[in-house]
């Protein structure tokens, strides 16, 4: 069956300790933030940190960063270009996936909940194994494939049109928001490759330069590569660069129809 | 199977090279249900009573009996292909898994025979 409930060194202890706002602060924020190491053999907590927001950054990254900084060296999370384009800070914030580096602490009520991306397993605190899906991403050859050789001494050319096809597609950061926003990404990851690596495999499929159409095709034909698929469409609803996945798996689905209808 | 690797476990078995007929059909037999059942309603509605003379009287014409049978195999179809997905869904246990495809193939396959087997009864028996 699928699993609903966390296996039993996955269930969230009580245990938490909560690091109260400096003296004197006028805006206090609290963050509660998922910890687990796994080092200490303990299950995951959640442990409060009060923040002054009157001196704290406007973003959920801006605040992590300064509870790593000035308060708990411990916390662990990924981050690198602060401003949406790496894909590293992807985590459920508010019970939703997003980027903490675009996600503004203003436009959260109350206390703000933070969490690692859901269904992955954890390496430490917010950070999941993308080891997987990584290896979803390779799986799908993520670079031009032709039969005719490079042209010599010039680009492979495309019209304005054409190259207005990938639009939508290319901005992808892999961030793995829609994916880890999927319930069928959630029960079937294991054979599904989920909304990110679907709008991948569309771009290629997209692309007026590839001429590996049709063996894309056939490595994406399978009951649990694609059509897991039943647009449920969370991961339009959470992608953080406005990207609509669930319609690029609505593309390769056309595709498939019409080679062979 | 490389299960040593993730990327020996993405590539598993391979595609299984179908998957496009199960979903295609799907759609299908959603647009010949709703075409058929459309046209169950209005029939029925259009019938001078509900009793049991007056809807065996109706399903004797080939006109009711035709689409009635077109009806039965499109919803039994439409069922199985259905609930073959959320099998494939939840059920990750491959013998259990193996079970439900089973047992959904058997019923499906049974209650269009039952169905189609009533009308035919209807439509071709003596009046
Ligand atoms: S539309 Fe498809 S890929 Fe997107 S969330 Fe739904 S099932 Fe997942
Ligand atoms: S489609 Fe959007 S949510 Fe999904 S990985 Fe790409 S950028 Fe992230
Ligand atoms: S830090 Fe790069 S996307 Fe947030």
């Amino acid at each position: 069956m699928a699993e609903f409930s966390l296996p039993a060194n996955s269930k969230i202890k009580p245990t938490g300790k909560r690091y109260a706002a400096p003296a004197g602060a006028t805006n206090v924020r609290a963050f509660k933030v998922y910890r687990w190491n796994p080092d200490d053999g303990a299950n995951p907590h959640f442990d409060t940190y009060e923040l002054d927001l009157e001196t704290t950054g406007p973003m959920v990254l801006d605040a992590l960063i300064r509870i790593k900084a000035e308060v708990d060296p411990t916390l662990t999370f990924r981050r690198s270009c602060r401003e949406g384009i790496c894909g590293s800070c992807s985590m459920n914030i508010d019970g939703t996936n997003g980027l903490a580096c675009t996600t503004a602490i203003e436009d959260i009520k109350g206390e703000v909940k933070i969490t690692p991306l859901p269904h992955m397993e954890v390496v430490k605190d917010l950070v999941p194994d993308f080891k997987m899906f990584y290896a979803q991403y390779a799986s799908i050859k993520p670079w031009l494939q032709t039969v005719t050789p490079a042209p010599s001494g010039e680009e492979r050319l495309q019209t304005v049109e054409d190259r207005s096809k990938i639009d939508g597609l290319y901005e992808c950061i892999l961030c793995a928001c829609c994916s880890t926003a999927c319930p069928s990404y959630w029960w079937n990851s294991d054979k599904f490759l989920g909304p990110a690596i679907l709008l991948q495999a569309y771009r290629w499929l997209a692309d007026s330069r590839d001429e590996m159409t049709g063996e894309r095709l056939d490595m994406l034909e399978d009951p649990f590569r694609l059509y897991r698929c039943h647009t449920i469409m969370n991961c339009a609803n959470v992608c953080p660069k406005g990207l609509n996945p669930a319609k690029a798996i609505a593309e390769i689905k056309k595709m498939m129809v019409e080679r062979a209808v | 199977m490389g299960r040593a690797t993730a990327i020996g476990r993405v590539r598993g078995l391979g595609s299984a090279k179908s998957g496009t007929g199960h979903w295609w059909l799907q759609r299908v037999t959603a647009a010949g249900n709703l075409i058929l059942v459309l046209w169950f309603i209005v029939s029925l509605v259009r019938l001078p009573g509900l009793q049991y003379a007056a809807v065996t009287e109706w399903l004797r014409q080939p006109v009711a009996a035709v689409p009635m049978l077109l009806l039965i195999t499109s919803v039994f179809w439409h069922f199985r292909l259905g609930l073959q997905v959320f099998i494939e869904d939840y059920l990750h246990e491959e013998g259990s898994k193996l079970l439900a495809l089973l047992a959904l193939n058997f019923y499906a396959l049974a209650g269009a025979a039952v169905g189609v087997f009533c009308v035919l009864k209807i439509a071709l028996g003596a009046a």
